[in-house]
């Protein structure tokens, strides 16, 4: 189904809605496991940073707010329906002007700079900035886009390594909580932990921070992984960082885990963490141009 | 737990009788700093337009919007990650006389010493909170060096701000530090449990 020209003109506002309602309206399952963290807690520190927390979430609904000052590193994970007929170009220009409109418009803080002269276009874009992944559906005629704001306290705490065949799971298990546990407090804890296990070491890490965007309380399809998720969660929670490594029962609010086939040689992993927000908003486009928006 | 609450310029037998894990209510002038203004400062040998004597100095993360020359209000106003600031600690209790740092995150054991040598303690704030710490702003005072945008130094006036949880106080207690030591403990008798070495 071939769109109209107004199609991409959609897509920009939308992006750019997306952005700004990301920062401001915490995902659902993301306020459900904080409080019910925040009741497992016994100790005055811990509860008063739940309670923070909380209040932040509210004044971002209701107050319409941004509950963090972190506009992140924009990603879009664009799903492109399998009969839907567009112009790929056109809808990536479309995804960056709606980028920029969000940094303006609102005004955002505009985090993003050159690597090495530091340079701010105050527009929340450069170079390979936003950054767009793109997949295709079977047997579908609409457009998904799912946005994070990914921010950056947590991820500076991203971790890879390229594991031997013989250090097998045990090696993963070992690096994912010897690495999660030693970002202590910066990641802002409680924490989504996103696992990549497999691939090449750019697809694992791409693995590891698509699995921090699913929601709490999914699981992996293949029962093997959806236990390792479980195993590795309650590890990380024995720890007994808590939030803002202040101390307290919890330190993940879940452990997500992706993977991908790799090489005979190869055992990849990498983790990738969210902070306790785990912002993330997605719109689903049909090409009659309706919009559903989700989280 | 006990909960304080002090208006800034802050009293030295204040600060000294706080122990971590206690909350603390801020009144009056916050200084935002962080890594442009404090490698300025330390770096280039220029002193601090203000006077610290007593001061509460925030990591600070400031979303603004421009009303005017000089003239700024909050859009949201949170708080950074303590420990890049960490090398800083020195010179500013020991030639500012500043009596309270606040982030996120938790400084250095160096620092714990340095606060209960010279008096001062570290307050953490509620990372990724920036909402709720806005709207405790009553008005962005005065902003200095605005050439180093958005990392000026910003004198801005909090009423209520926190409650904060002391996390370093002056008698050698470092909270965040504790935690971190004792879950890499942890880590290995996890492992262990688990059946890997």
């Amino acid at each position: 189904m071939e769109v109209r020209n107004t199609f991409y003109t959609l897509v920009e506002t939308v992006c750019r809605d997306l952005y700004i309602q990301s920062l401001k309206e915490i995902p659902p399952d993301v306020v459900a496991a904080l409080e019910r963290s925040a009741k497992n807690e016994t100790t005055e520190v811990a509860r008063r940073i739940f309670a923070h927390y909380l209040r932040s979430i509210d004044l971002g609904r209701k107050e319409n707010m941004i509950v963090c000052q972190d506009t992140g590193i924009p990603i879009y994970w664009v799903e492109i329906g399998g009969e839907l007929r567009l112009d790929g170009s056109q809808l990536t220009a479309a995804i960056i002007r709606g980028t920029e409109r969000a940094t303006r418009e609102h005004p955002l803080r505009s985090s993003i700079v050159s690597p090495l002269g530091r340079q701010n276009r105050q527009t929340n874009s450069g170079q390979r900035i936003p950054i767009i992944h793109y997949d295709f559906t079977p047997n579908s005629n609409v457009l998904d886009i799912l946005f994070m704001p990914k921010g950056s306290g947590s991820e500076n705490m991203s971790f890879m390594q390229m594991l031997l065949p013989a250090d097998g799971l045990n090696g993963i298990k070992k690096f994912v909580l010897e690495k999660t546990i030693g970002a202590g407090a910066k990641p802002c804890p409680p924490m989504v932990v996103g696992v990549g296990i497999g691939g090449s070491s750019d697809l694992c890490m791409t693995l590891a921070k698509k699995a921090t965007t699913r929601s709490i309380g999914s699981k992996n399809l293949d029962s093997e992984l959806a236990a390792l998720e479980e195993e590795l969660c309650a590890a990380i929670n024995e720890s007994g960082i808590g939030p803002q490594g202040l101390g307290g029962a919890t330190t993940a609010l879940a452990v997500h885990v992706e993977s991908a086939w790799t090489h005979i040689t190869c055992n990849p992993v990498a983790v990738n963490i969210q902070c306790w927000r785990a912002e993330r908003r997605r719109a689903r486009i049909s090409p009659d141009e309706q919009v559903v928006v989700g989280f | 737990m006990p909960e304080y609450r002090f208006k800034t310029p802050l009293l030295e037998e204040d600060i000294r009788q706080l122990k971590v894990g206690d909350a603390v209510l801020l009144d009056g002038v916050v200084f935002g700093v962080r890594d442009g203004n404090l490698m300025r400062i330390f770096d280039k040998n220029t002193p601090p337009p203000c006077d610290w004597r007593g001061a509460a100095l925030l990591h600070s993360a400031p979303n603004v919007r421009k009303l005017g020359p000089g003239k700024y209000e909050p859009v949201s106003v949170g708080t950074t990650t303590s420990m890049r600031m960490d090398r800083f600690t020195e010179g500013l209790l020991r030639d500012y006389g500043v009596r309270a740092l606040l982030g996120k995150g938790g400084l250095s054991e160096r620092s714990a010493e340095l606060m209960r040598q010279y008096g001062a303690v570290y307050l953490s704030v509620t990372g990724g909170a920036a909402a709720m710490e806005t709207l405790q702003i009553e008005e962005i005072e005065k902003v200095f060096w605005e050439d180093l945008m958005p990392e000026c130094i910003w004198q801005i006036r909090f009423k209520g701000f926190g409650p904060l949880t002391v996390g370093i106080d002056t008698h050698g207690s470092n909270l965040q530090c504790e935690v971190q030591q004792r879950a890499q403990r942890k880590t290995v008798e996890i492992l262990k449990k688990m059946g890997i070495d």
